[in-house]
């Protein structure tokens, strides 16, 4: 997902000068705690070393662990370290998938390391580091407590028995909308047709989040794409391109349009809605009737990256109450089961907002995008030609 | 030092070798290798070979011509309204600026402190449908009732000039600062107004300036695709989003060195000519 900032306080510095999103190469400029990695990667033993690294290098998307804003500290990777001895060495790095695999291509296709021990990637590009195989399987028998996964996540199609992948955060894609200008939206088609939101929608850069919605809205299958259909969907969006109907496709920076009023409706990320909201309540997030979209962030291990600690540090974060610790700053959702009960303890108003723990109505409504159409070069292409580059 | 008295000849070539050692490290040898990244085909899951795929380059025109000539245009624009811009801005401080010259100059690059994109990021809020400069102009009846700015070619184009002004600006104010006040004060001892003397001395004393200027910001300008992305619609897109897109979302990357190649080389055409037209041997430049 191009889904970088969006917790609070970047929100806030959003609406007053725009909001930061991600271009490649750019954000890296950016992006607050920035440490370019060392490369110093712990010893890359890939077969089953049974100790437990002095260091675990960790990529992940900015603001996508609990903080603490005074010293500057990682409560749950101190705890981490507490528990082990293992230093973890956290680098917010990841801005765009795209991005991140283009600057460490290079390295994996040579099998070499890129020198972290855990990276954070969306379905469809985790997909593809392991059909690539640039990802090495965890190993789960020190990660007892993969089995607090949500079942809704527990067999995507590029990793039927998460042999390779953990989620981090889930996220919903749907409709964010202002109804004081809109009046009430209930399906993706008022996006694309009510002449009154001519030129004030946006949809996303994203190729899985908005075909996946685009493509429901025609009825067609999309947990396994299929060629026609996309192209369907993809002449329907087209038209509203070229009628000008659809303003701009756009990273998470239309936040910043929607709370300034540029824009009316635009299709977005609950992550993102979660943070609008406290700025501005009258906003609304939806599931489109017809069907929404579920995307994962993936814990991986790319080639080079220590196993066992890696996956020692996976069944740590998957402990439901570490699990809740995260959640009740980054306010996506939590794929551990018992993270909404104890995160009750911390902040019930958390546990009862529906964009992070949300309902069985809601997750009935949304989908999982065939990650091997989204990572389709043809399907992608065709995508690209729309949104213009 | 026999050595070297010996074989005088070589002395000159001994002193250009780190410039031509950074020429070939820094621009030589990635040259080659976009070269050949352009003439290969294949994809991730199969791998990339050089299999001479000449219709890169063919197919790159043939698609994407409508963005190579947006590309050029928006470019040549900028670099026209930056100029127009700059050059009264750069005579100011060079001819008024006196102690406060180092401000002014400080001022010029200031921009520069703030990161590309939140620059261009800001550019959202200051034409933004709701902000000022919108309702100034509608008010005025530039714009439409339901006119904007933002999400326009006009968009881009600003995002474009701004961005790239103080690469303008500070080469014409080099050659203006450099201007020997004494020549103007003599063309206006012999009866030429003030324009005269700007139009015969001061203005073509200051050419190399706009040479310097318009190169240094038309040819990254045509290469841009951030101003495009976050200002424009996808009809707006210029030859910077495709080759990106191309490179890091399509991994195609044959096609997108392709695109690349003939950007540089439509560039440097252009380069040709507008130094031929301007004469710069002259000049000196």
């Amino acid at each position: 997902m191009t889904r970088p900032l969006t917790r609070r306080e970047l929100l806030e510095r959003a609406t007053l000068g725009g909001a930061v999103l991600t271009i490649p190469g750019f954000l890296a400029a950016c992006g607050g705690g920035g440490i370019e990695g060392s490369g110093t990667t712990t010893a890359a033993t890939a077969g089953g070393a049974k100790t437990l690294a002095d260091k675990l290098v960790m990529s992940n998307w900015t603001l996508y662990i609990d903080i603490d804003e005074k010293t500057k500290t990682y409560p749950t990777l101190e705890q981490f370290t507490e528990q082990t001895g293992v230093d973890v060495q956290y680098i917010e790095d990841v801005n765009d998938n795209d991005e991140w695999f283009g600057k460490n291509q290079a390295a994996l296709s040579k099998k070499q390391s890129v020198g972290r021990d855990i990276t954070v990637l969306t379905d469809w590009m985790a997909g593809r580091m392991v059909r690539l195989g640039y990802a090495q399987k965890l190993d789960k028998s020190v990660i007892p407590n993969a089995s607090n996964l949500v079942d809704t996540l527990a067999s995507p199609s590029f990793d039927p028995n998460r042999e390779y992948t953990l989620p981090w955060q889930s996220g919903l894609t749907g409709i964010g909308f202002d109804p004081e200008k809109t009046g009430e939206i209930t399906s993706v088609s008022q996006l694309l047709d009510d002449p009154k939101l001519k030129g004030r929608v946006t949809f996303l850069t994203e190729m899985p989040s908005t075909m996946n919605l685009m493509m429901q809205l025609d009825g067609a299958e999309t947990t396994k794409v299929d060629k026609t259909d996309f192209e369907k969907s993809i002449a329907r969006l087209q038209k509203a391109v070229d009628s000008g109907q659809i303003r701009q496709f756009t990273g998470n920076d239309y936040s910043g349009m929607l709370a300034k009023g540029d824009i009316w409706a635009a299709i977005a990320w609950s992550g993102d809605m979660v943070q609008l909201k406290l700025d501005k309540p009258s906003l609304q997030f939806v599931i489109p009737d017809e069907g929404g979209d579920i995307w994962t962030d993936n814990m991986l291990i790319p080639t080079g990256g220590d196993v066992f600690t890696a996956s020692t540090f996976m069944n740590f974060v998957y402990d439901p109450t570490v699990a809740a610790q995260i959640e009740a700053y980054v306010n996506y959702i939590c794929p551990v089961e018992g993270a909404k009960e104890e995160i009750a303890k911390i902040d019930q108003s958390l546990a009862s907002n529906p964009l992070i723990f949300p309902d069985a109505a809601t997750l009935d409504k949304v989908k999982v995008f065939d990650a091997a159409a989204a990572d389709d070069p043809e399907l992608k292409a065709m995508f690209q030609k729309v949104i213009g580059a | 030092m026999d050595f070297l008295h010996r074989h005088r000849r070589l002395i000159p070539y001994l002193l250009l070798a780190p410039g031509l050692a950074w020429l070939a490290v820094f621009f030589l040898v990635p040259t080659y290798y976009l070269a050949n990244t352009s003439l290969q085909t294949g994809s991730l899951d199969v791998g990339y070979a050089l299999t001479w795929a000449w219709e890169n380059y063919s197919d790159a025109i043939s698609t994407y011509h409508e963005q190579f000539v947006r590309s050029i245009l928006y470019a040549g624009i900028a670099t026209v309204a930056a100029l127009l811009v700059s050059y009264p801005l750069a005579y100011f401080v060079a001819f008024r600026g006196g102690r406060w010259k180092g401000l002014l100059l400080l001022l010029i690059i200031a921009p520069f402190f703030v990161t590309y994109l939140i620059r261009t990021l800001a550019w959202q809020t200051i034409l933004s449908d709701d902000g000022y400069v919108v309702d100034v102009l509608q008010t005025v009846g530039v714009l439409g009732d339901g006119d904007r700015l933002l999400a326009t070619s006009t968009a881009v184009v600003a995002g474009i000039t701004y961005n790239f002004l103080p690469f303008m600006a500070l080469p014409l104010y080099v050659s203006l600062e450099q201007i020997d006040g004494r020549l103007i004060e003599a063309a206006e001892d012999l009866y030429s107004s003030k324009v005269q003397a700007f139009l015969r001395v001061t203005l073509p004393l200051s050419l190399p300036g706009v040479f310097a200027g318009t190169l240094l910001t038309f040819i990254p300008a045509a290469g841009d695709f951030i101003n495009a992305e976050l200002l424009g619609t996808p009809r707006q897109s210029m030859i910077g989003n495709v080759i990106q897109s191309k490179f890091l979302v399509l991994t195609d990357y044959g096609q997108a060195a392709a695109l690349s190649f003939v950007l540089m080389a439509a560039i440097l055409v252009l380069i040709v000519v507008y130094t031929r037209a301007l004469g710069t041997e002259r000049m000196g430049v």
